[in-house]
């Protein structure tokens, strides 16, 4: 017989507020906004699906969407294996664990912009240390100019800042692992990549989902460095689709059009998030729970 | 209160309105008979009856956007779909 303590409500109602203002509310408009058209006023005209039409069957969105995956992409390829190498590397005991966890935290200290206005800076060829020496080097380097230079300080940015983020998290899974594992490692005469391979790294799976989550999600919502740093540029090469977004909604003022493409958006992030929470869960879960009889 | 700043038309208003009454609906089909514990369908992951109606409704926003895509954007047949996918994501996984 199920018990229900019925005060759990009262507590989950602020949540649910909070929610409804910051998150429902504000999707319903988006939701209303999506099948009109506005010229401003407060005035709006029915138009149905046809900014899902033609968001979906728009170049501009396609391309915009996969400059997205893959900077996605490349951001969790890199950042991922290179944060639980410098949190392996990292000292577990001693002074230098507070120096080493201080100097990890303050990327993540600096505000977004500011991390776009550091790297403009110092990526320009003119008085950027980077671009400066990179040119006097001998190398072709101008972000503002060559794609593949603006995607290359896009993705060294995106690294210097958040990496620190995946080591923390790996950290944490690393430190609470028990010595016990360690020293029957040893007993069995375990190399260093077995301990890694079949102690460490599944020790640290539940936070890897949460690092994966969040880089992959924050990756893929990026807007303020980029807009910073190239503005989207050179061409629509660094345009990702919340600056397409943005343009489409303030720059063009096409409410609908902007609602239409942030819902899907929004509808990617969600499957991708669900899939990359329910891979990465489901994995440690056990095969047979002897739970499931219901339907 | 005026909510015009919303924009609201009938189509949305019974959209979300569709959306409330399937929630509502699934906490009284708990109540009358639980059985909210997850189970493991063809999937291969552990589903409770709430993760069944979210991938149900996920799936559902692809399918009418497929749909819109790729035929047109006359959604009734796409929404006969999404009942078909909906049952079949209840029964099996």
């Amino acid at each position: 017989m199920k018990s229900w303590n019925n005060k759990a409500w009262f507590l989950v109602l602020p949540v649910l507020l909070l929610v409804a203002f910051s998150a429902i509310i504000p999707l319903m408009t988006v939701v209303n906004y999506s099948v009109q058209d506005s010229f401003g006023n407060n005035e709006f005209y029915w138009v149905g699906l046809e900014w899902f039409k033609e968001v979906l069957e728009s170049e501009r969105f396609h391309n915009a969407l996969m400059r997205n995956l893959l900077f996605s992409a490349i951001i969790l390829l890199i950042e991922i294996p290179l944060g639980i190498a410098v949190a392996l590397a990292m000292p577990r005991r001693g002074w230098g664990v507070s120096v080493c966890l201080v100097l990890m935290a303050l990327p993540l200290l600096i505000p977004w912009n500011v991390v776009g206005t550091i790297w403009q800076v110092f990526a320009r060829v003119d008085i950027g240390l980077l671009g400066y020496s990179l040119t006097q080097l001998g190398f072709d380097y101008n972000y503002t100019q060559d794609v593949v230079d603006a995607w290359v300080t896009l993705v060294i940015m995106d690294v210097w800042h958040w990496t620190s983020l995946v080591v923390l998290l790996c950290y944490s899974g690393l430190v609470s692992i028990p010595q016990a594992y360690y020293q029957a490692a040893r007993i069995d005469g375990a190399s260093r990549w077995a301990v890694f391979r079949y102690i460490q790294l599944p020790k640290m799976r539940r936070v890897l989902v949460i690092a994966v989550l969040l880089r992959f999600m924050d990756s893929f919502m990026i807007y303020t460095e980029p807009f910073v740093v190239t503005g989207g540029g050179p061409g629509n090469s660094t345009t990702f689709l919340s600056i397409d977004l943005v343009q489409m909604a303030i720059g063009q003022f096409d409410l609908g059009p902007a609602a239409a493409m942030s819902l899907i958006y929004f509808l990617i992030i969600l499957v991708v998030s669900w899939v990359f929470y329910t891979v990465m869960t489901q994995q440690d879960a056990e095969p047979s729970s002897g739970r499931g009889q219901s339907s | 209160m005026d909510l015009s700043w919303m924009a609201w038309t009938t189509p949305t208003a019974i959209f979300f309105a569709v959306i409330l009454c399937l929630i509502l609906s699934m906490c009284v089909w708990e109540w009358i008979s639980p059985g909210g514990q997850p189970r493991r369908g063809i999937l291969r992951f552990e589903t409770t009856r709430g993760d069944r109606l979210f991938v149900t409704l996920l799936g559902s926003a692809f399918i009418n956007l497929a749909w819109l895509g790729l035929v047109g954007t006359n959604l009734w047949w796409a929404l006969a779909v999404c009942a078909v996918y909906g049952i079949l994501v209840f029964i099996f996984v």
